[in-house]
């Protein structure tokens, strides 16, 4: 208003404002201002070394944008810089919480280039740890959550089972967290018998102590009230921004790799992919559809585990891999459902090397934090939090 | 405290030639002394209760080294946090950083001249007690901003305004749940509070009529939520702002925080079990006001606070954080009508006690009506 009268002056007398020109004034005089934060590198919520950059208006968000890279690793460069068996256990580095899974697709993608054949225990026996590192990657990720909202001992009880499962690993491979047991060509050692009684005991474990964490995450009032129909990926957002694993099927759309494009030997299997509904509370595509498929992806992982340990056939472990391994040209393009989304390897080999010309993989981290910057607008900080923990990102594979 | 130590003077020959102001003044150093540590030990050993509470909670074992089943941790904590090194922000506003953590730990520290630890064992007998406490603990708030402010961090500031928000949602409700308690009592002084919930335990003040009851519980959560604990521990959520309101503090000023919130905790357990818990009573009918027979109420007293902390340290690490605009829900929309309904409600059963069931004529009209029956 052009006329309104000027605070400093004085000169206007009292009472002469109209009350919208009133609150015009205190719109000029008490200013507010927009705050940027820089959420990250270092914060307790971002799982690593993300950082965000927040506009916030109170506790509002505004806009933000994630910015990436700071743990940058080269990893496909390297890919085509070493020999087809030594970049393996690069792969491990990517996605640090599911190494077995990364390395299972990293090799399907070097033995589908090399047709190398893989024994039928061999293939047994991937399925085996992968899925047990899908279990573990999945308690982690429950757990973590729940410390993302506050609740600290959730995280620490999944921290006592992720141990034993880590250790089932660490006998398995010599290794805790990245284990280098997958080789081309099949498994590094063979399983023993000690080491399925273990295992099955484990796996018993787990599923007796799941409900109980589901107590106190998962049916918990106060973690409902700060899940429910918080960061909504509807359907449409998730397939634009190339959403995939847990946070694509919260959002409703029914779609595994190991189900619907079957790689190695998840054909046989019968299991169910749970996919986000509106009956379990909440809203498909929230936080808490999110956290509940991981909980199901669990017990479907345990039957996995059971069917594959029935099934387990004898025979050998590793396959026939030629001294000199040189591929002949062509390329390959091989998904695999990681725990936290589609991992894809692209190679191309042009013949006489023993290195890749190209390696090539696409994240499911990388493609799911992109997301945020649509879906955040109008969020809490509190909610901020919520939605990114719940799109459970692993930093070293964002950046890889 | 001003009679005993007239009783004392009297007593004693050779103290009638000091003038009586100096000897008060002594005296009164002298307890705040002894107050100041008793309340700052009792922080310590909570810290240590806290932890192993939570150690067990969460399948380990928690500090175990230091002193006989890690007693002493907060001394090892204490000496490790003093070796820091002290970092005043370039950009702080100093005066004020260097203000709040002292300002906190006096709102902390000072309530606990009003609390009454045994019969006649209270610093200051004071007829406000209950109001002086009340408004200590807002000074805290106080420091806490200033904290927010002045260290000059985004994640301070967005700590003290989720403090300021959370405070004037939590005070209506603490107070007006406390309020009940006085409409019973008839006073405000604490000491009479405690003294008319002795003998049998249906005296206590919590079992005395439904809205009492119910006021127990909203106390203690508003309590909870004075205190900044999870599930309220918005303004220093770990999480989402770093540290909130102390992420720029390093040192002996960050233990300030730490030891004025425990101790505020201890004060505030100790005010709920005055308050509604029967103070010093064991919950039967027995004497505990003779010399020496008061220092055994000292300890119930204490028994009663430890299972309070108890509760307060098992909500904590049980339950996942509020959002604030749920806290600031539950404490309009849920904890403030609820209150008032109480104290209405209490308003009923005196004004009905007194009237119709003969006051304090009758055993059961004097027990509605907050007296000892």
């Amino acid at each position: 208003m052009a006329d309104a009268p000027d605070l400093l002056s004085g000169g206007e007398p009292e009472g002469t404002t109209h009350i919208h020109e009133r609150q015009e004034l205190v719109g000029r005089d008490v200013r507010t201002e927009e705050m940027v934060f820089n959420m990250g590198p270092q914060h307790p919520a971002t799982h690593g070394v993300l950082r965000v950059a927040v506009k916030t208006d109170g506790e509002y968000v505004r806009a933000l944008q994630p910015h990436v890279g700071n743990i940058h690793r080269c990893v496909e460069k390297i890919g085509e810089s070493v020999p087809y068996y030594q970049w393996v256990p690069y792969l491990d580095r990517m996605d640090y919480l599911a190494a077995m899974c990364n390395e299972h697709v990293g090799c399907m993608a070097i033995e589908q280039l090399g047709e190398i054949e893989v024994p039928e225990r061999a293939e047994y026996i991937r399925i085996i740890v992968v899925e047990l590192q899908r279990i573990l990657s999945h308690l982690m990720a429950i757990g973590v959550y729940g410390l993302d909202l506050g609740a600290f001992t959730p995280f620490l009880h999944q921290f006592r089972e992720r141990e034993r499962g880590m250790d089932l690993l660490d006998h398995l491979s010599g290794g805790r967290l990245l284990y280098h047991y997958i080789r081309i060509g099949g498994v590094k050692r063979d399983v023993s018998r000690d080491w399925l009684d273990e295992l099955e005991a484990f796996l018993a474990d787990v599923e007796k102590r799941m409900p109980e964490y589901n107590t106190l995450l998962l049916h918990n009032h106060v973690f409902q009230e700060r899940t429910f129909h918080v960061g909504i990926i509807d359907r449409d957002t998730a397939v634009r921004w190339g959403v995939t694993g847990p946070a694509l099927r919260a959002a409703g759309v029914d779609w595994d790799c190991r189900r619907d494009a079957p790689y190695s030997i998840y054909d046989r299997f019968d299991f169910e992919v749970p996919h986000g509904v509106s009956d379990i509370g909440g809203e498909v595509g929230d936080c808490y559809q999110r956290h509940w498929i991981r909980v199901r992806e669990v017990e479907e992982s345990l039957k996995i585990i059971r069917q594959a340990l029935a099934g387990l056939p004898e025979g050998p472990v590793m396959g026939r891999v030629p001294k000199g391994f040189k591929p002949k040209p062509g390329e390959v393009y091989v998904r695999g459902e990681n725990p936290r989304g589609e991992l894809a390897c692209y190679m191309v080999s042009v013949g006489k090397s023993d290195k890749a010309w190209r390696a090539r993989c696409r994240g499911p981290s990388f493609s799911n934090i992109a997301c945020i910057t649509e879906v955040s607008e109008g969020l809490l900080i509190g909610d901020l939090v919520s939605l990114i923990g719940s799109l459970d990102i692993v930093l070293g594979e964002v950046d890889r | 405290m001003q009679q005993w130590l007239d009783q004392l003077i009297a007593n004693n020959e050779w103290l009638q030639g000091v003038p009586a102001g100096f000897i008060y003044t002594i005296a009164i150093v002298v307890v705040c002394k002894v107050i100041l540590v008793y309340a700052s030990l009792l922080a310590g050993e909570v810290v240590w209760l806290e932890r192993r509470v939570a150690g067990r909670m969460q399948a380990r074992i928690g500090p175990n080294r230091v002193g006989p089943q890690g007693l002493l941790q907060f001394l090892a904590d204490g000496v490790k946090l003093l070796a820091k090194e002290d970092i005043i922000p370039a950009s702080a506003d100093r005066k004020i950083f260097l203000a709040a953590p002292v300002i906190v730990f006096v709102g902390a520290f000072a309530g606990f001249v009003v609390i009454p630890f045994g019969h006649g064992l209270v610093a200051a007998d004071m007829n406000v007690g209950l109001f002086v406490i009340l408004s200590l603990t807002s000074i805290e708030v106080v420091g806490i901003i200033m904290a927010g402010w002045a260290s000059n961090s985004k994640w301070a500031v967005l700590g003290a305004m989720r403090e300021v928000a959370q405070m004037i949602s939590y005070e209506m409700p603490l107070a007006i749940s406390a309020l009940v308690v006085v409409v019973l009592a008839g006073t405000l002084n604490l000491s009479d509070i405690a003294d008319q919930q002795q003998g049998w335990i249906w005296n206590w003040y919590v079992f005395r009529g439904p809205f009492a009851f119910a006021a127990f519980f909203i106390f203690f959560t508003a309590a909870l939520a004075s205190l900044k604990r999870a599930p309220f521990d918005l303004p220093e959520a770990e999480s989402e702002l770093v540290a909130g309101f102390h992420t720029e503090y390093t040192g002996f000023r960050f233990a300030v925080f730490f030891l004025a919130e425990y101790t505020a905790m201890i004060l505030f357990a100790m005010l709920t079990a005055v308050l509604f818990l029967g103070g010093w009573s064991p919950g039967f009918d027995v004497d505990l006001t003779g010399p020496w027979a008061r220092w055994i109420g000292v300890l119930i007293l204490f028994g009663k606070t430890v299972l309070l902390l108890f509760v307060m340290i098992w909500v904590r690490w049980t339950l996942p954080r509020f959002r604030i605009d749920r806290v600031m829900y539950l404490c309009y929309k849920v904890l403030l009508p609820l209150s008032i309904v109480c104290v209405v409600g209490m308003a009923v059963q005196v004004l009905v006690a007194m009237t119709v069931l003969g006051g304090e004529d009758s055993w059961f009209g004097s027990w509605l009506m907050g007296a000892r029956p």
